[in-house]
């Protein structure tokens, strides 16, 4: 029995380790080329043989790489706060409150999340221009906003089905209004559910390049994964792969601390103990 | 502290149903009323219009004399003990007792007076730093309670407190929460569909099926002298036995023999639509072993003899569960409460007789023994609409009335 079990644990561990050599190679193949000077960068070896903060220096150097790393975090930390704070709103409405339209709702938000975005980039870029958005923070905030709020609602109102309609009904009898149950009772305890919303939503809007791309046009509102296909080298015989590296290692840094920050708060179980069974 | 007066109040939800249909009911300051009544009669939806938690879709409720229809439940000084407890689980004991009162917006310290001395009623002061996943059952209803009284609202409402608890630690917080409610003088509003919580706890019971009141009334009124079938078959345990009977020359038919009719049941019996056929109700300690029976007892019951299937011997008393031929009575109201019983589908042939006899009875099974049962305590129903025959100006009479 016991030698199955170390037989069962050795193989399932040697999948995980390959399942991870695969997932992060990549990113550490990436770190490495950033260290590489550009005379190495081809050298195919993975441990650089000289190592520089040049690729890094370069990028902040440049107004260019600065000015989109400003753009992504305030674009993705603004259309988050306004898809979670909406979306938890939403989703509320939907898990406690049965009002005519509520399956149309939950249908177009669906129909959203699936409509493929290429097909709209063309109306929106015509919408925005007309409009004054195009190239701006709004522009891209708010088409964000737009596909990311199907995510939060569906994530979020799974988590406030999980929490007892009686919690609710006891703190109205405890004297507190709507608006006091939801924020002192409710929300606390939806507060994994927030957590792991914003993080979902903020990513979407870190990584997308589809509409950063199209309805962008300078550095007044480029974001970074934008910037980096724009990046030149230091002149134009000189291949920027290295400070693309560096750049590609740098706008993962905001994302892992949004996740570290914010997974320390996602904790399950939080519910457990507030009604028996 | 105040009373809570339901005048002609019904709930009707928007499919159409009516859960709770004019329903009167005046509640005095300081009583502690039971909403007693199988799933689904509508107690639970009464409590909840009375917390303001539901809407009233007509009649009037008053709480201290002022009509409230409209008042959300935080402007209604009510509180209320949930069937989950409904603690808050990211707060401390301390935290979810004084919650109501933070609310309420009171300073620290009277805040931190008060619910010291809540607990200290509901010893829970040692737990008091505690998290509600780290207490056991019995303590997380003790904190719920807590968060009730801490505030001296006007109000009690209980749904199913106990019903969460093990048997054993059920009974002893129905004791609790008596003294409780005792001690306070609070008016307390209290749900349950168990009639034993109902008969122990309540000043007066009121019995709910389909969202109509069947009977209010002090237990044990509605013990002995019970307004209809259903309210015959909900209270008590074992429950009432029923027979079907015939009336026929002036005497009944039934399955233990011809019983006979006093005048009143009689003059009752003639009208023109006056049910032929009848239920027949007896309690299970309305029946004696024969051999037990004095003289004096003898003359007012009757006897009959019966195979008997099994006994269980309690030690006070003993249980014994004879076998008679005949149909099983029904109507509506049996129905309902058998399906309420999960005994719907389970019928054996015949019907079974619950009796309690004295403990000195030699009765063994499967022999056939004499029993005497007392006239005096019977009761009649009609069918039709479960109406009790022998009730007269509100008492029970038996079948031998004048």
């Amino acid at each position: 029995m016991a030698d199955t079990t170390t037989r069962a644990k050795v193989r399932w561990g040697l999948l995980d380790v390959a399942v991870v050599v695969f997932a992060l190679t990549p990113v550490l193949w990436i770190m490495s080329l950033s260290f590489k000077t550009p005379a190495t960068l081809t050298d195919g070896k993975f441990i650089p043989r000289e190592w520089t903060l040049e690729n890094y220096r370069t990028i902040f150097a440049t107004d260019q790489f600065v000015r989109a790393l400003i753009n992504s975090i305030g674009i993705a930390l603004i259309a988050t706060a306004i898809a979670v704070v909406l979306g938890a709103m939403a989703a509320y409405a939907i898990s406690r409150l049965d009002f005519p339209g509520k399956r149309v709702l939950i249908g177009v938000s669906l129909l959203i999340a699936m409509f493929p975005q290429v097909s709209l980039v063309s109306p929106l870029f015509e919408i925005e221009r007309q409009l004054g958005l195009f190239d701006t923070w709004p522009g891209l905030i708010l088409p964000y906003i737009t596909f990311a709020l199907p995510l939060a609602i569906y994530t979020l109102s799974a988590f406030f089905k999980q929490i007892p309609w009686d919690l609710e009904k006891a703190a109205k009898m405890d004297g507190a209004t709507q608006g006091q149950a939801f924020r002192r009772v409710i929300a606390p305890l939806a507060a994994p559910g927030l957590f792991t919303t914003a993080i979902l939503v903020f990513i979407f809007c870190w990584n997308d390049f589809l509409f950063a791309i199209s309805l962008t046009s300078t550095e007044r509102s480029r974001t970074v994964p934008v910037a980096l296909s724009f990046f030149t080298g230091a002149s134009q015989f000189e291949d920027p792969t290295g400070a693309i590296c560096a750049a590609a290692v740098v706008i993962t840094v905001p994302i892992i601390l949004f996740v570290l920050f914010f997974q320390r708060r996602i904790v399950s179980g939080l519910t457990s103990g507030a009604v028996k069974g | 502290m105040a009373e809570i007066v339901l005048d002609k109040v019904s709930k009707k939800f928007p499919d159409g149903t009516t859960a709770v249909r004019d329903v009167d009911l005046e509640i005095a300051d300081g009583e502690f009323v039971i909403l007693v009544g199988p799933s689904g009669c509508g107690k639970s939806t009464t409590l909840n219009m009375i917390a303001g938690l539901e809407d009233i879709s007509s009649g009037e409720l008053r709480i201290g004399g002022q009509r409230v229809n409209d008042k959300a439940p935080r402007d209604r000084d009510i509180a209320m003990v949930f069937q989950s407890y409904a603690l808050y689980p990211n707060m401390t004991v301390r935290e979810n007792m004084a919650f109501p009162l933070r609310l309420a917006k009171l300073d620290k310290e009277t805040i931190t007076q008060k619910v010291e001395e809540a607990a200290k009623v509901l010893e829970l002061t040692p737990l008091l730093d505690r998290k509600p996943a780290n207490l056991s059952g019995g303590q997380r209803q003790r904190v719920a309670m807590g968060r009730a009284i801490v505030r001296q609202p006007k109000a009690f409402l209980m749904d199913e407190p106990l019903s969460n608890l093990d048997a054993k630690l059920r009974v002893q917080m129905r004791t609790v929460v008596s003294r409780l409610q005792k001690q306070l003088g609070t008016t307390t509003v209290y749900v349950t569909h168990d009639q034993t919580e109902a008969m122990t706890l309540g000043d007066r019971v009121v019995i709910m099926r389909g969202g109509a009141v069947q009977q209010v009334g002090p237990p044990q009124e509605l013990y002995d002298h019970p307004n209809n079938l259903f309210v015959a078959g909900f209270i008590g345990s074992p429950s009432m036995n029923f027979l079907t009977a015939t009336v026929e020359d002036g005497t009944l038919r039934t399955a233990l023999g011809d019983v006979p009719i006093g005048d009143r049941i009689r003059r009752e019996l003639e009208g023109a639509d006056a049910p032929r056929d009848l239920i027949l109700g007896i309690r299970p300690e309305h029946f004696e072993d024969a051999e037990l029976v004095d003289e004096e007892s003898r003359r007012r019951g009757m006897e009959f003899t019966a195979p008997v299937d099994i006994v269980e011997s309690m030690g006070s008393d003993k249980y014994v569960y004879l076998s008679v031929e005949g149909e099983r009575a029904t109507s509506a109201e049996l129905e309902e409460l058998a399906a309420d019983a999960g005994a719907a589908d389970f019928s054996g042939a015949g019907s079974n007789l619950v009796t309690r006899l004295s403990a000195e009875s030699t009765v063994t099974e499967g022999e056939d023994r004499r029993v005497w049962f007392n006239l005096e305590k019977i009761h009649l129903f009609d069918p039709s609409d479960g109406r009790n025959l022998t009730l007269h100006e509100g008492r029970a009479a038996g079948a031998l009335a004048d």
